[in-house]
């Protein structure tokens, strides 16, 4: 009971904060539209890669361009959704370094809360916008024996992917406050996770596809259950049944953020400053 | 003191400036070595396809990778460097502090952005390049000339860079805000630097216009002339006239800001 408690009024914190900064962004209209402008193109500059490959070759890894247009638009899409909503956990780092992090943790509100809509940026509509223009597109042009299940199953991996991204959002703020000034380090595994998600399966090692199936189940996110919609195998042999497990995998995964939240938090030493 | 003095203590403080973010330059090390990971593979997937694409084999596209991680931060490709610090001071006005100083205002942007790109060779590209080496098939010349020759056309590559984000950062004086200009910057140097793919494998025309720009001066040049792809001099002539033709248009889009701009007061 007390943990709903905790849940509602974290939301009501995250939703009074980051209205507070979409208002202020809207203050300067014309400035805005160019900025979710220019944060569309600077997103689709992965796609015209893509593209840009594809003026070469007619397969890569086997996979047709628009079986990776799939792959690449429900890890953008699902990406971009995390990045909305938690995507400003970068900037704990610098709080923490010039102090104003000591003052979220005296608000009444959830600190999670805070920090998550800490900056909130609607610019970042840009990305969900063209992940999802590629995804369409790839829906509409990918050669799929649409089944009931399958049809399912998109929305629902778009869902259970922007939660493991958003766990990763949030363990990557729990590790910020350990080591200090390592921003980049969680740019490695979310921007490089669904960087790495926008290619098949195919193209990389066995190993580093383990990795990312086990150690870090961002295969969940797109790879696996795009596996069983596109009718292809499932990387290193998964059974069938693991194309439905993602919203498991999710819940897994935002569990153990938390819980390294909690003991990242428990951890932090003030600078004193 | 003298001036080349003066500019060379300009060039060792933007150095030791960037050297002071230890925990962030391990942080881009690890970040550069992990997109180089997942570049090199999906490289290695489309050379399968198409062996010998833009005249690459495939350990030159695996070379070509680990340069460009290599060089990512030292050249500022996607924005990043001293432009960024003139931008703040031409929108607060702390350029006019500038302009009264009897040093040339170019010459002390540029060396400061030397001893950073310095720096962020050292401190962040040697490793994910020593890396890429160690784990992956790599083309790498044995003798001391294609390394020679790589070193004048790296250190030409980084002038080049700073010419562009030093002429972007003065249009400031006029555009008040340098938000646009920064992404602009991102998009057109992760794009025509051929960070996303070698401008050697741009196809058809666009690929001829693309390689004529300047920002092929910054990793296509480099990593050619190393791998012997290209003749040194052909390499050199080519940074060095844009070079030359970007920090001119500097220094007259500079003469310009300053004769005719009003600076911000306080």
């Amino acid at each position: 009971m007390a943990e709903r408690g905790a849940l509602r009024e974290g939301l009501r914190a995250y939703r009074l904060i980051a209205g507070m900064w979409v208002r202020s962004s809207m203050t300067y209209r014309t400035s805005f539209a160019v900025t979710v402008l220019g944060n569309l193109m600077v997103t689709g500059l992965d796609f015209v890669a893509i593209l840009l490959m594809f003026s070469q070759v007619d397969t890569l890894g086997g996979w047709s361009l628009p079986e990776i247009a799939l792959l690449y638009g429900l890890s953008a899409t699902s990406f971009g959704i995390a990045d909305l909503v938690l995507g400003s956990m970068d900037v704990l780092g610098g709080r923490m370094r010039d102090g104003s992090f000591d003052i979220l943790l005296v608000r009444p509100a959830p600190v999670l809360a805070q920090v998550g809509a800490d900056h909130f940026a609607l610019r970042r509509l840009g990305r969900i916008t063209q992940g999802a223009l590629v995804l369409g597109w790839a829906l509409l042009s990918a050669d799929v024996d649409w089944t009931g299940a399958k049809v399912l199953l998109v929305p629902v991996m778009l869902v259970s992917g922007a939660a493991i991204f958003s766990a990763l959002f949030v363990a990557g703020a729990a590790f910020q406050i350990l080591a200090q000034d390592a921003a980049e380090v969680q740019n490695a595994f979310t921007y490089g996770g669904t960087t790495l998600l926008q290619y098949p399966p195919t193209v990389f090692g066995k190993d580093l596809v383990r990795g990312v199936t086990f150690m870090l189940p961002l295969a969940f996110v797109n790879w696996v259950p795009a596996a069983h919609v596109l009718g292809r195998p499932y990387p290193i042999g998964l059974p069938d049944w693991t194309a439905f497990a993602s919203p498991l995998v999710a819940a897994a995964c935002c569990a153990l953020a938390g819980l390294a939240w909690r003991a990242g938090l428990r951890s932090y030493r003030s600078t004193g400053s | 003191m003298g001036s080349g003095r003066l500019y060379l203590a300009v060039a060792a403080g933007g150095f030791r400036r960037y050297a002071t973010y230890r925990m962030a330059t391990a942080a881009g090390v690890f970040t550069n070595t992990v997109f180089g990971v997942i570049l090199v593979y999906t490289y290695l997937a489309l050379w399968d396809e198409r062996p010998h694409l833009g005249g690459y084999d495939q350990s030159q596209a695996v070379t070509y990778v680990w340069l460009g991680q290599c060089l990512y931060a030292t050249l500022a490709i996607q924005g990043g460097g001293a432009e960024k610090d003139l931008m703040e001071r031409i929108r607060t006005g702390e350029i006019a502090v500038d302009l009264y100083r009897p040093v040339d205002l170019q010459l002390w942007w540029l060396a400061g952005d030397m001893g950073r790109a310095l720096f962020q060779m050292l401190g962040r590209g040697v490793i994910p390049f020593l890396f890429g080496a160690l784990f992956f098939p790599m083309a790498l010349p044995t003798g001391v000339t294609p390394w020679a020759g790589f070193v004048v056309a790296l250190l030409l590559a980084a002038v080049v860079s700073f010419a562009i984000r030093y002429l972007a950062a003065l249009s400031v004086f006029w555009l008040m805000d340098g938000m646009g200009v920064n992404q602009a910057l991102m998009i057109t140097g992760i794009f025509f630097s051929g960070m996303v793919l070698p401008l050697n494998a741009f196809p058809g025309p666009f690929g001829e216009i693309v390689r004529a720009l300047p920002w092929a001066a910054q990793l296509q040049m480099p990593a050619d002339v190393l791998m012997g792809e290209t003749s040194p001099l052909t390499a050199f002539a080519f940074q060095a006239a844009w070079a030359v033709a970007l920090l001119a248009a500097a220094r007259m889009a500079q003469s310009a800001a300053t004769r005719r701009v009003v600076v911000q007061g306080g």
